[in-house]
């Protein structure tokens, strides 16, 4: 579960984030859309404790430990190889040798890098980089899934496979809950079981899914941020 | 403490490799000291001044750009690929962030260091064998006190543009007081005199050390937060 209380941020005098609150129940993953500036990054890193907001409060049930992160970056060590990485972030996490070895082996074989385990990431292409980055994120098997862009740069394929991987871990247990932070529309909807709009700082729209289409769900959006 | 003290060793181990893998900021530190060292000795006129007279000092100027030259790389690492995102994310405590670099620092300007010292008897044609053990000592005793402050200074300066400049900046003055202890106990050591008369020097070297290994474990977590 994940939620924010009465939050607001300032960057110097200007405002990012604007009384925004809501409770997302596990089990449930919002597609949060937003134009450029309204504070969805802002937001994400609120609730994963990289920001302390101005105001109000904002957390992630089972802390810091129990939260997965894809950002626009990969968040790994390009000298480094993709098994080393993986090795280092699982022990930051404490998970254990054994189970860290039996992890990366099925990790990897899931976002296809089985192949790539011993190459460096800085020799990896972008859409490797990402199931890379993707791994990295599950590598401590987290309770809670924020994704800031993750399609930024990746071809179609790339950007299906993870879209297939967000599905896998948003329905393989009952206590999962994901924020997708997006500007596609179609690729928000197609995962999200709730929907939510930020514009200026603030959370303008709520909503669940139910049986919206991308289609509708894009409507909308548009009438709110015009 | 067990759980700060072992996260920050793998954090440490994995700067290591990361610089032994590259090994570009350890080549430029050694290229940079023996310049240096190279540059004081023909720019000395060696029948107006002796050698020993200005060996502490070159010895001490030459640690202190080379550790400077040395801590600008430290957060440099995390950049790449925004790491430090996933640093702080993770359950990792702060203060072990601060420890994983201190010891990481610690070890490569050491490294920068034994390599100088020797160079610095060659150019200098002074014996340094029979004072080497308290020399080492001195060395790590200051070089905890450089690389305390550099370390967390480093961390400050990293989301700031010209953060190379900015360092040594923001860096030297607070490298005055051991300096000059340093530089004045060598002396001493250099000359046969007996250590008691520079016990004043010692106690503030060590003071300083153990002060700013204190101050700066408890205030790195505000400078590396939003």
């Amino acid at each position: 579960m994940l939620w924010a209380d009465g939050v607001r941020h300032r960057f110097g005098g200007v405002p990012a984030l604007d009384d925004v609150s809501f409770t997302l129940p596990a089990g449930h993953t919002l597609a949060l859309f937003g134009p450029n500036g309204s504070g969805k990054t802002t937001l994400l890193k609120v609730l994963a404790g990289l920001i302390k907001p101005s105001l109000g409060h904002a957390g992630v049930q089972g802390g810091r430990g129990a939260i997965g992160w894809i950002g626009h970056q990969s968040l790994l060590y390009g000298q480094l190889t993709v098994r080393e990485n993986l090795r280092f972030w699982g022990s930051l996490y404490r998970v254990r040798t054994p189970v860290l070895d039996a992890r990366i082996a099925s990790l990897t074989a899931r976002v296809d890098l089985r192949e790539q385990l011993d190459r460096r990431v800085g020799t990896l292409s972008r859409g490797q980089t990402q199931r890379a980055a993707i791994a990295r994120a599950l590598i401590h098997d987290p309770s809670v899934l924020l994704l800031d862009e993750p399609f930024t740069g990746l071809d179609r394929v790339a950007a299906s496979q993870l879209t297939a991987l967000v599905k896998e871990f948003a329905g393989a247990g009952e206590g999962r809950a994901t924020i997708l932070v997006t500007h596609n529309v179609e690729e928000g909807t197609e995962l999200a079981t709730d929907v939510a709009v930020l514009k200026t700082g603030r959370l303008v729209e709520f909503m669940p899914r139910n049986a919206r289409t991308a289609g509708q769900i894009g409507a909308r959006y548009r009438e709110l941020v015009s | 403490m067990g759980e700060i003290l072992r996260d920050a060793w793998v954090l440490a181990r994995k700067d290591l490799a990361l610089e032994l893998r590259t090994k570009t900021g350890l080549a430029s530190a050694l290229v940079f000291t023996a310049l240096v060292l190279t540059v004081f000795n023909f720019g000395r006129d060696p029948t107006a001044v002796a050698a020993l007279d200005l060996a502490p000092s070159i010895l001490w100027v030459t640690f202190t750009f080379a550790a400077v030259l040395s801590l600008n790389r430290a957060f440099q690492l995390e950049l790449e690929n925004q790491a430090l995102d996933g640093l702080l994310v993770s359950p990792v405590d702060r203060r072990a962030l601060y420890l994983g670099k201190l010891f990481a620092n610690l070890c490569f300007v050491g490294f920068v260091e034994a390599v100088g010292l020797p160079l610095f008897a060659l150019f200098f044609n002074i014996s340094i064998v029979h004072v080497l053990p308290p020399l080492a000592a001195l060395i790590a005793v200051a070089t905890i006190g450089f690389v305390a402050v550099g370390t967390l200074l480093s961390a400050l300066v990293i989301r700031v543009r010209f953060a190379e400049l900015m360092l040594p900046v923001l860096l030297l003055p607070f490298f005055i007081p051991p300096l000059v202890g340093a530089v004045q106990v060598t002396a001493r050591l250099f000359s046969g005199r007996p250590l008691s008369e520079v016990s004043g020097w010692l106690r503030l070297l060590l003071a300083y050390d153990l002060v700013f290994v204190s101050l700066a474990t408890l205030l790195f977590p505000t400078t590396v937060d939003e």
